[in-house]
């Protein structure tokens, strides 16, 4: 019955109202859009439609009269004519809600969605009023648990299924089914098979009703007690939207918030329960000084005058470059920003590394030709080239998961180990450890002149090679992220070279592990880097003239900085929230470095390994405790809000940024954040046009950079419809707005929001240069140069050896994870993966004890045979052994292509 | 016993060649699965998961859904009795009720002995055999007290063994899915595998 109008729309009359559509738009969305709103349970925009509760029956024209249709299944159609408010759809909508209520406990003041629950909304806007079932109720025993982290109570459970189909369609990861029929069907998992995936929380989002419960929120508060905020998850590169909810001064609740360019309303459950690290109570709260040998309270004022002391004597002895800082992937933009600035233009230092040599080089991000997460998943094809992401950027799993899954994006997985994406994947070709180049080289090679790739087969270049042919570089975008801490940075680097040099217009989307990494080398926290990426000979000029000195020539990155400090050239050292000892892919050089160091600072939210042996310990204000700004991996900067206060005297990195270089007699020239933004719109060249008022003023999806390149977002996002994340607008939201124009409204009703018009970003207006019109004038941010990252030498082959390959686990013993009581034990314990023939070869079983050795240290563990794992590889998890134990860092030479290791049996 | 036999895996895997999609198989599996322990092992389940690319979870939820598959152990013969409404006139509630007396059980339960499991079930499409009872899904009717009595004692002395199988074996499910009636002769076992009549 669809007739298009010459256009491709066609018109509905919904409730006496025309409304324009296009042909496939469901009726329950198009109602929306006109102001019509239609209750509903199972339906959810994010999933595929089943019409499973009929909560959205309406009355729809047809030939043959009028009748009830599932709006959430039906699409439009020229001409339809819908009434969702008359006699035969409300008495429809009732008899649904009466049904849906027979057996249902009615204990709302008991159950954690008390106040914010769709049934409890819909069956006072949608409802009878009164039920007819005198009947005993169904009893079950409630709650069960579900997973470690969730439980379920079956006797408020609809049905919807938004909780299977989540699991199943989103998440690849069936755990979760109906288990038998009738009135006697509940969500089960199968017997000794948890629902453990790395994505329950969100079912716990999305269930209409207190069926699905959190263990990290069951009875922290009722939604009436509850304050929010929008701001960005940090526990990793994606940078999914969140709102932040607190009840008393503490932060109880995490909520997926719909980006439509990041996240799409879901979050990985570290980031969603991560919320308890927060208010761990081993947080540091007050400076702190080595007196004596021994850490103890001091005031900020003798902690900042020691800083000071312990700088100045540097610098007096040994010279700006015998100071070094280390890390800031912790810290927000503006934190970065004045850090940088204080370590270039204050203490006149380029040691400076926000990457712990567990990233990629810094001038290869800043420089990559870019794609955002929508350019990777709308692509033809993604080579995908890093660690799991499943592991390491979960929400980015999911939305490369669900377009190769569901919208036909052909991936070709590189990694070195197959990972949780190889599922979808249309071709398998695992490079070698360290010689990734010579497989890309290989996949873009003319057809006649493929060349043998050594430790991978012919048939997997050549299936790989299939996917990519007659596809231009436009059409592929390549995931590129440190595939594993046992081979080196550069040789990644080196294998995207040669994609970029064989596919011309290929893009890239750097897969950085650590939450604003991506900002870090924004800001110039990167030796030779400067804010805006341009690197420090080449802007020199242009931040001379807008910062004063700078450094003569390039710093030493982290490694070259631990190596100068165990030769005792280093006089002083500052750590920004890093901990080299746990994270540093070399613990023995780390160890060393920082025992030998006379001068250690740390500033951190937790008493890192590290932050033990410093002589000053600073306590930073930690991530829902301050404002400013954070850049996911694609380069996209969103805001960061404050809603609960830092413990003891915390304060921003930036202050304590601006309190040293006080110290240090200079005003680092802004005391407040927003100035800051506004320095750096106007001093690095990648951000101008990122203004404050787009950067500060705008709620949603936030700003990519570089702005010139990829345009302001033009209209607030639109928001999905209030069911779609119950919680969300049922509390009290502070600070800006979460969508423009849009104030919080009950899930039974909705307001209108705005539409988000075609193509989504206008290109940018740039302020027209008025500054400095005779100074230097504004460098470019750099350019992709293949020519520069030159292949290493492959290892030298050693028939007795594996290659090692580290494998990074969502839950680990990083600090955050370990400071998060729901998330701590979830940590797997350390063990080896090898092929199961390799095993027989070696004579061991598997589970048995083996000893890993290398030229650097040797670990004993147990080993699993697997057979995902490449022939002549071991994998080996990282940071999965206690902070004070040896986990696979101790078996790591950082000098190495890839690390060799020897399996040896252990007696006994 | 509780994972499928290299012959059922066999067998199982000829069934998912025959479909377009893997999971279409799983009814099918579960059957076989069913034929050969009498009900669905979670071993079994997991096998048939892996056979059709799903999850176990999966395959246990689809499984719950049918009456005829069975998630939980259940007596050498599963006797269902129907109490819709032709068997109901015909006196059906009272014939379950003496089931159940004469059992010591409840509908639903097994006996100690594992010889009998008791249902009570919809229509069987034998309206013409009211009160009808079905002893692993083989008809029997008009079944009365007496005649319920008499069919317990020829089940338990074996005198029915020609008639009904042991409970999971659907002598259908190879024909329906299209597989050759004889393998050719290959492997070890040699011949054409027997269809499962006792379970010895
Ligand atoms: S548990 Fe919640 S989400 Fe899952 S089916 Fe029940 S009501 Fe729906
Ligand atoms: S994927 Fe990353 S940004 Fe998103 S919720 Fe998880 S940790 Fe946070
Ligand atoms: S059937 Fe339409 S919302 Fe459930
Ligand atoms: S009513 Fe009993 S078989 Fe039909």
């Amino acid at each position: 019955m669809s007739e298009t109008t010459g256009t491709g729309e066609l018109t509905v009359t919904i409730n006496g109202k025309q409304v324009v559509a296009e042909p496939g738009e469901l009726i329950i969305d198009v109602a929306e859009r006109s102001g019509v709103y239609i209750p509903r349970f199972c339906y959810h925009p994010r999933m595929k439609p089943v019409g499973m509760c009929r909560m959205c029956l309406v009355e729809v024209s047809s030939p043959r009269g009028p009748s009830l249709q599932p709006a959430c299944f039906v699409p439009v159609a020229d001409g339809q004519e819908v009434n969702t408010d008359v006699d035969g759809a409300r008495k429809a909508q009732e008899g649904v809600l009466e049904f849906l209520l027979l057996n249902h406990p009615l204990d709302c003041p008991v159950c954690d969605k008390g106040g914010e629950c769709p049934l409890q909304d819909q069956a006072m806007s949608h409802g009878p009023g009164e039920s007819r079932f005198i009947e005993e109720k169904r009893h079950w025993a409630k709650p069960i648990v579900l997973g470690p982290l969730t439980l379920l109570d079956r006797e408020r459970c609809i049905q919807c299924a938004r909780c299977t189909r989540f699991a199943e369609e989103i998440a690849g990861e069936p755990l979760i089914d109906f288990f038998s029929r009738g009135d006697a069907i509940e969500v089960a998992t199968f017997p000794d098979r948890p629902f453990s995936s790395y994505f329950s929380g969100n079912t716990v989002q999305i269930c209409p009703v207190g069926a699905l419960t959190s263990a990290p929120y069951r009875f922290k508060s009722r939604p009436w007690d509850l304050e929010q905020v929008e701001t960005t998850c940090t526990f990793c590169g994606v940078g999914c939207r969140i709102v932040a909810q607190s009840s008393a001064g503490k932060a109880v609740r995490f909520l997926g918030v719909d980006s439509d360019p990041v996240n799409h309303s879901w979050l990985c459950d570290r980031g969603r329960y991560g919320f308890e690290a927060i208010h761990a109570t081993d947080r540091l709260r007050e400076p702190m000084l080595r007196r004596d040998g021994e850490l103890s309270p001091a005031s900020w004022n003798e902690a900042l005058r020691e800083v000071g002391a312990g700088l100045r004597q540097g610098l007096s002895s040994q010279g700006p470059t015998s100071i070094g800082i280390i890390g800031g992937a912790r810290l927000p933009n503006e934190d970065q920003y004045a850090w940088s600035k204080l370590a270039r233009a204050v203490i006149g230092t380029d040691n400076v590394d926000a990457q712990l040599g567990d990233g990629l080089p810094a001038e290869f991000v800043a420089s990559l030709p870019q794609a955002t997460i929508d350019d990777a998943c709308a692509a033809k094809a993604v080579i995908l080239l890093a660690g799991d992401l499943h592991e390491e950027l979960p929400v980015l799993h999911l939305r490369l998961r669900a377009a190769a899954a569901h919208h036909g994006l052909l991936l070709v997985d590189c990694s070195p180990v197959p990972t949780a994406l190889s599922e979808v994947a249309v071709a398998l070709a695992p490079a070698r450890p360290g010689e990734a180049a010579a497989l890309m080289a290989a996949l873009v090679a003319s057809d006649d002149e493929v060349p043998e790739v050594p430790g991978v087969s012919a048939a997997a270049v050549s299936a790989a090679r299939t996917v990519l042919s007659g596809l231009t570089g436009e059409e592929i975008v390549v995931v590129v992220g440190r595939t594993s801490v046992a081979e080196r940075p550069d040789s990644l680097a080196a294998a995207a070279a040669a994609l970029a040099k064989g596919l011309p217009g290929v893009r890239f989307l750097p897969a950085l592990r650590r939450a604003n990494v991506r900002g870090a080398i924004d800001m110039g926290l990167a030796p030779g880097m400067l804010p805006g990426r341009v690197s420090l000979d080449g802007a020199r000029e242009w931040f001379e003239s807008q910062w004063g000195s700078l450094p003569s020539g390039r710093g030493l990155d982290t490694r070259a900085m631990l190596e100068a400090a165990s030769a005792g050239t280093l006089r002083a050292l500052v750590l920004l929230g890093a901990d080299p000892l746990a994270d540093f892919p070399d613990r023995e050089l780390a160890t060393r470095a920082l025992e030998r160091i006379p001068f250690l600072v740390a500033l951190d939210t937790l008493p890192s390994a590290s932050a033990q042996l410093a002589d000053v310990v600073l306590p930073a204000a930690g991530f829902g405790e301050r404002g400013g700004t954070t850049t996911n991996l694609e380069g996209r900067v969103t805001r960061l809000a404050q809603k609960v206060v830092p413990p003891g005297v915390a304060r921003p990195d930036w202050v304590i940024a601006v309190e040293i270089a006080e110290r240090l007699g200079v005003d680092l020239g802004f005391d407040h954040l927003e100035g800051i933004w506004e320095e750096i719109e106007q001093v690095a060249p990648a951000h101008r046009g990122a203004t404050v008022s787009a950067v500060y003023g705008q709620p949603g999806d936030g700003v990519v950079v570089p702005v010139a390149a990829v345009g302001l977002p033009r209209l607030a996002p639109a928001r999905l419809d209030p069911m779609a994340t119950p919680g969300i607008d049922s509390v009290i939201t502070q600070g800006a707005p979460m969508f423009a124009g849009a104030a919080a409204v009950g899930s039974g009703g909705v307001e209108e929001s705005e539409v988000i018009e075609e193509g989504g970003a206008a290109p940018a207006e740039l302020p027209t240069e008025s500054v400095t019109p005779s100074g230097p004038p504004r460098p470019s941010p750099l350019a992709f140069d293949a020519d520069s990252w030159p292949v290493p030498a492959p290892p030298v082959p050693d028939a007795y050896s594996f290659r090692l390959v580290t494998r990074r686990s969502l839950y680990d013993h990083g600090t955050l994870v370990q400071a998060s009581p729901s998330l701590a034990p979830l940590a797997p314990s350390q063990e080896l993966r090898v092929r199961p023939r390799e095993l027989d070869k070696l004579g061991v079983a598997d589970g048995d004890r083996v000893r890993v050795r290398s030229a650097r240290g040797e670990l004993v563990l147990p080993v699993a045979a697997d057979e995902a794992v490449p022939a002549g590889v071991a994998l080996i998890g990282l940071n999965l052994a206690p902070v004070d134990q040896p986990g696979a860092t101790a078996l790591l030479d950082s000098d190495e292509a890839a690390q060799p290791v020897r399996i040896e049996t252990v007696e006994g | 016993m509780a994972r499928l036999s290299a012959e059922n895996r066999r067998k199982a895997e000829a069934i998912v060649a025959v479909y377009p999609e893997r999971r279409s198989a799983l009814i099918p599996l579960c059957h076989l699965a069913q034929g050969q322990d009498g009900y669905l092992t979670e071993e079994a389940m997991e096998d048939v998961a892996e056979l059709c690319g799903v999850s176990p979870a999966e395959v246990r939820g689809t499984a719950s859904f049918y009456d005829m598959l069975h998630t939980e152990p259940v007596g050498r013969y599963v006797i269902a009795v129907c109490t819709n409404i032709a068997c109901m006139l015909a006196g059906a509630y009272e014939v379950l009720g003496h089931a159940e007396e004469r059992l010591g059980i409840h509908s639903g339960q097994t006996t100690p002995d594992g010889l009998f499991t008791v249902e009570e079930a919809e229509c069987l499409a034998g309206c013409d055999k009211a009160v009808c009872v079905q002893v692993n899904h083989r008809f029997f009717g008009p079944v009365d007290e007496e005649g319920f009595d008499r069919l317990v004692e020829d089940l338990a002395e074996g005198r029915l063994e020609g008639t009904v199988p042991p409970h999971g074996v659907l002598c259908r499910v190879e024909r329906s899915v299209g597989l050759p009636a004889e393998e050719p002769a290959a492997g070890p076992a040699g011949g054409a595998p027997a269809r499962r009549g006792g379970d010895s």
